[in-house]
């Protein structure tokens, strides 16, 4: 016996929802994956009617944000605002999604605005860290151990700290397990630091903390260390011992299996999943991310949501800036494919990710992506780091081009 | 080329512009570094020209920091379709 509910339901489930109307395309996030996916949507269809839900009035860039720890960029460069957007026509809702219905289309938001209609939705939740998952390591305890790993007064507070500390103090970072946003971040991190403590505090040192044996860029880091900071920076690898096993943010002690560090400042980057927006739509899976299509990025689990960024289960592809961003201009190519009732072509993505190992002396990774049954890989003989031995006039050159690199995929992302 | 020209006025709202309609793989994600803000420009250039500059990179006749590593994931027709969708491209 069918419910009544369920009979009334039916109806307009077998009708396409914007059968009255242009097509209607809500993006739920405005970082670079979304407010990229929103200007795409506008460039792929101009028919589409466009909007954007973020909670936050300005958006301040992760990548970048390095710098600003170590003194060397002010946070005011990582800040962008969504005028652009709205400008473009695109239709700008500041608010925070509370439910979302998948079975009416429906978005509702915690503010009076009314519950949202979509035909498609493109997510863009980034990434919640989770707390707890180091004991000892909860929302209060980021107020005494920044995680700095979403830009903003956390990435300030990290700064203040380091100002404040001593000469001949520890620095104690803590970088996690795969799969994380930015998997050479904690890396770029240790180096940038180690060059303001060399110039600032020469005698402090910075211990490197790893639940992992592997990273990304690892020879060039690696390089980069022995010839900069020797002394200053040590890594300790999972298998050294490096896991960070608990932490005790009022005695600033880090605990491993085999040691407790008194830290002077502790950046703690913990374990992450998909955000919470992924979570209460039902699209992120038991491993806390989201399986998706890789040809369309729609949801393996729940249809006519389509996931990009850092939440996806995306492959070889990272989760970075540039991966979001190409994601985004693909997924909302093959929406207004769908939306044609056209078959979107197997796409072919890409990711740039340039990285600091001292101020002008840079160096960066690359990949070319393709589905190949159902997941995102890496084209043979495509893609990979820059060269090791690379001289100084290659790594300044690389340096620019990281800056330049932030330059365009803001501009493209925010307008 | 003012066919694609005129659809491309006729489609362009204001303050952005429609892709010319079906870019090849990967063509669109080009501008994640080139344009505005960032590293040269290469939408409306020859289309020619474009497909020489990546070959040259293939090669290593002209050097490259990274192009050469991100040209080695695409064909010659494929950098072929690239190169003739961007010179369509106003931005």
């Amino acid at each position: 016996m069918i419910s009544r509910r369920a009979a009334l339901a039916l109806p307009f489930l077998a009708t396409p929802a914007f059968a009255q109307g242009p097509a209607r395309v809500v993006v739920v996030g405005g970082g670079f994956a979304g407010a990229t996916a929103a200007r795409a949507l506008r460039r792929a269809d101009p028919a589409i009617a466009v909007t954007l839900i973020e909670t936050n009035p300005v958006y301040t860039a992760c990548p970048g944000s390095n710098e600003v720890i170590a003194g060397l960029r002010d946070l005011a460069e990582q800040r962008f605002g969504y005028q652009r957007l709205a400008a473009q026509g695109i239709t700008v809702i500041h608010a925070t999604v509370t439910a979302i219905d998948a079975a009416s289309r429906t978005i509702r938001l915690d503010s009076d605005a009314a519950p949202v209609p979509y035909d498609r939705m493109v997510l863009c939740s980034g990434v919640d860290l989770i707390w707890g998952a180091i004991p000892g390591y909860d929302e209060q305890a980021a107020s005494a151990m920044p995680h700095a790993w979403k830009a903003g007064a956390q990435t300030l507070l990290l700064r203040s700290q380091l100002e404040a500390m001593p000469d001949g103090g520890l620095v104690v970072i803590s970088a996690p397990a795969n799969p994380y946003r930015c998997p050479p971040g904690p890396y770029e991190r240790a180096s940038l630091i180690s060059a303001y403590l060399r110039a600032q505090k020469p005698r402090a040192k910075l211990l490197l903390l790893d639940a992992k044996d592997v990273f990304s860029k690892q020879k060039l880091f690696q390089a980069a260390w022995q010839r900069l900071y020797p002394g200053t920076l040590t890594w300790v690898s999972q298998s050294e011992g490096g896991t960070v096993t608990s932490v005790d943010p009022k005695a600033m002690t880090v605990s491993t299996d085999f040691e407790t560090y008194k830290a002077d400042v502790a950046c703690i980057i913990p374990p992450q999943r998909a955000g919470r927006v992924a979570q209460i739509a039902g699209v992120a899976d038991r491993t806390g991310w989201c399986p998706v299509s890789p040809i369309t990025f729609e949801s393996r689990l729940v249809p006519n949501i389509h996931v990009i960024g850092d939440a996806i289960i995306a492959g070889a592809m990272p989760k970075s800036a540039f991966a979001a961003n190409a994601q985004a201009k693909t997924c909302a190519i093959a929406i207004a494919d769908l939306l044609q009732e056209r078959t979107p072509a197997s796409p072919r993505l890409l990711n740039t990710c340039y990285s600091l190992a001292a101020p002008r002396d840079g160096f960066s990774v690359a990949g070319v992506y393709q589905p190949v049954n159902g997941v995102l890989t890496e084209i043979p003989g495509s893609g990979g780091m820059s060269p090791v031995d690379a001289p100084d006039s290659v790594r300044a050159k690389e340096a620019e081009y990281g800056a330049a690199w932030f330059g365009a995929i803001t501009h493209e992302t925010f307008g | 080329m003012w066919r694609a020209v005129i659809l491309l006025l006729a489609a362009t709202p204001v303050s952005s512009h429609a892709w010319a309609a079906d870019p090849p793989p990967g063509a669109v994600t080009c501008s994640g570094c080139h344009g505005e803000g960032g590293m040269v420009a290469i939408t409306g250039r020859n289309a020619e020209e474009l497909t020489a500059t990546m070959e040259a990179f293939r090669s290593g006749a002209r050097p490259a920091t990274l192009m050469n590593r991100l040209v080695r994931g695409f064909t010659p027709d494929e950098v072929r379709a690239i190169s003739a969708w961007l010179s369509e491209q106003r931005s």
